[in-house]
């Protein structure tokens, strides 16, 4: 995985609660059996006026207009700000590969559904959770004008002019990002663990090994 | 110290705990399915890592596949990639798999249980949330992510966090024509979809003791749209009859062993939980959700909330999303919305006892003539065949329904079964999101006895007034 550097960019606001990843890559997409080439479909039924489907050539289908991606002033953007309990719904990872796909690196929100959360660290996006008053700062200043944000994984700091907001995240979380670690290899590395845990529990339990 | 049921289950399975709050935990059973697994296997190729333990794989296609004319295959050429794959994958590895061809075919969280594939105490992780479903067997069973399962395949194993413990104490008799899938629907009305979020839930109360072992399945797989991954029931009588003399399940001496382990898969008197709600359900009606999340609901015999009311203050804005999403208004009454289709399946409700209901509602009589169309699918193949041997295809299919092949279908609309624009669809499945069954398609999250009496009014009714 990707290591996580500081960015600089602007940030798009989606002004809505409980945006579900049906709606954030419904599920015609999900018949790709890779991971790329999602973000042309990211937000699909809200973002083109007509139905779209896998393979499609995006670029010919109508837009709307109005949609928040559609606002040039959002062009560009890595970092998305969105309301409460974004990514509920489905497991499927490919919300966060669409979302990264686009080009967002940062999503923050008041809160996160857990298997999105979880999906986010899998793939180097940064999840950002802030409280209510810290989220209301950030979007009135977005709402006031478009500006450039720093943000900083390391001192854990999202900052523009004199706005400076400090986020947590655990520890662990932090490290995967930031070093890009993949989970596999470091579990691989307890491999005589589970194998004992396994040896152990085949005799007390061996109905749990059914199959 | 006294343990709940949750973390009996997460202290049995625990190998690790790092320094950080987290832990390796093993896991017994992994289910695959077409749509969330290719980009694992393709993942595991590329950095030349072989499968763990290949028996604690169940795969099953289930998301993409056609519902009618099977013998045909599958005409969707890109489904058929993806199913295609699937086979491959199981094929090269060697995978346990119910081919679409083989009569255990269907959803897999009917099938694993069905199977006896999956077992109480036992870890339990699919790429697909609504594996809280087997929590109903008292499993630690969970949804995860692709890459997740990818690690499952090479390790075994899963980072995870421990939840916090929640415990929802439903107490009272279940009311005539209340389901476990109106009291799912309660809950969330009550607590939100992000309430259950970082807590494992355990059911309990006489209410649940109360439910058979498909109606914990209905409520425990509503668990996610609660924001919990985990929902569980403690065992008792009914689990282990339940468990008894399934094809996968321990025999004999073992079968004896097992049980006795089983009987303690429940939580210490006294146990602590970090949240308890407690809800009577003595007095409560039949529920149908309104609007584009699983908490936009009320009674069957309420009306949509009012746009002033000051409970939804901080809401107004959903509020009007969903009244214009769905083309109903502020105030009305639910019973007179009308229908266009009918939807009778999902992980949530597809089991014998749903299909049992549905055929209890509509026999002798006729769906109405504004209903385009009616579909039932049962969850598995072996559902199918009960059913039919039972009678029931013969009464829906009088009734004027279709009578289906097992999977996903319309809950999700992967295949052909899906809402065209504006289409309001009555529907026994678990999500009602926007585009979820169709783009600019309406969903009415309801039980098989809602559903089916809506089928034959061709608008809602409240089913204990038929
Ligand atoms: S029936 Fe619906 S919710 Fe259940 S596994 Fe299939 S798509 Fe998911």
């Amino acid at each position: 995985m990707k290591k996580f550097k500081e960015i600089k960019s602007i940030a798009a606001y989606i002004d809505r609660k409980n945006i579900d990843t049906d709606a954030i890559i419904p599920k015609q997409y999900l018949k790709a059996v890779t991971r790329e080439g999602f973000g042309e479909a990211l937000f699909d039924d809200w973002r083109y006026l007509e139905p779209g489907n896998l393979g499609d050539n995006h670029a010919l289908r109508k837009k709307n207009p109005e949609f928040f991606l559609h606002d040039p002033k959002n062009e560009g953007a890595q970092i998305l700000i969105a309301g409460d309990n974004f990514g509920c719904g489905s497991s499927r990872e490919h919300a966060v590969w669409a979302l990264m796909d686009y080009g967002f690196n940062v999503v923050i929100s008041s809160s996160f559904a857990d298997i999105f959360y979880n999906n986010c660290f899998k793939n180097g996006l940064l999840p950002i959770v802030l409280n209510d008053s810290n989220m209301d700062k950030l979007i009135s200043n977005v709402n006031k004008k478009n500006n450039i944000y720093m943000i900083s994984l390391e001192n854990q700091l999202i900052k523009c002019d004199d706005l400076e907001i400090k986020f947590k995240i655990d520890n662990r979380r932090k490290e995967v990002l930031i070093k890009g670690i993949d989970d596999i290899s470091e579990t691989l590395k307890l491999s005589d663990k589970i194998k004992e845990y396994e040896n152990i529990k085949a005799v007390k339990t061996p109905w749990m090994f059914n199959g | 110290m006294k343990k709940t049921l949750y973390d009996k289950l997460w202290d049995e399975h625990h190998i690790y705990s790092y320094d950080n709050g987290y832990s390796l935990i093993y896991i017994n059973k992994h289910l695959i399915h077409e749509v969330t697994s290719p980009q694992a296997f393709e993942g595991l190729k590329q950095a030349g890592r072989s499968i763990w333990r290949k028996k604690s794989v169940m795969a099953v296609p289930d998301h993409n596949v056609p519902t009618t004319l099977r013998e045909a295959g599958i005409k969707d050429p890109i489904s058929k990639i993806q199913v295609d794959a699937l086979n491959k994958n199981c094929k090269t590895n060697d995978l346990l798999k119910f081919d679409l061809e083989d009569i255990r075919q269907g959803i897999v969280h009917v099938v694993g249980p069905e199977q006896g594939i999956i077992l109480p105490g036992m870890t339990v992780v699919c790429g697909d949330s609504h594996t809280s479903t087997h929590g109903a067997l008292a499993a630690l069973a969970f949804g995860i992510g692709t890459s997740e399962v990818e690690h499952v395949l090479a390790t075994q194993c899963l980072l995870q966090k421990k939840s916090l413990n929640m415990n929802i104490k439903v107490n009272g008799k279940m009311p005539e024509y209340f389901y476990s899938k109106d009291l799912a629907l309660l809950i969330i009305s009550q607590i939100g979809t992000a309430g259950g979020t970082g807590y494992a839930i355990e059911y309990t109360g006489n209410a649940i003791r109360d439910l058979s072992m498909e109606a914990r399945m209905t409520l425990c797989n509503m668990t996610i749209e609660a924001g919990a991954t985990t929902g569980l029931v403690a065992v008792d009588e009914k689990t282990i009859s339940y468990v008894e003399n399934k094809p996968y399940s321990p025999k004999g001496e073992n079968f004896s062993s097992a049980k006795k382990y089983w009987e303690n898969l429940t939580s210490d008197n006294d146990a602590l939980y970090d949240k308890i709600i407690d809800i009577d359900i003595s007095e409560s009606s039949p529920m149908i959700t309104w609007g584009t999340s699983p908490e936009m609901a009320v009674g069957i015999d309420g009306k949509l909330p009012s746009l002033d009311d000051e409970r939804f203050s901080s809401k107004r804005q959903d509020l009007l999303n969903a009244f214009s999403y769905m083309g109903l208004k502020e105030k009305q009454s639910v019973n007179s919305i009308e229908l266009d289709k009918i939807f009778i399946g999902s992980c949530t409700n597809s089991r014998i006892e749903d299909l049992r209901i549905v055929a209890d509602i509509v026999k002798n009589k006729k769906i109405a003539n504004n209903i385009k169309s009616a579909i039932i699918v049962p969850g598995s193949g072996l559902v199918k065949e009960k059913a039919e041997n039972e009678g029931l295809d013969k009464i829906f299919t009088k009734s004027g329904f279709e009578w289906r092949s097992p999977g996903c279908s319309m809950c999700l609309g992967m295949n052909d079964d899906k809402l065209n624009e504006y289409e309001r669809c009555a529907s026994t499945s678990n999500r009602n999101f926007e585009g979820r069954q169709g783009r600019l398609g309406r969903t009415h999250l309801v039980s098989p006895a809602t559903a089916a009496a809506a089928a034959i009014h061709g608008h809602f009714v409240d089913v204990r007034d038929m």
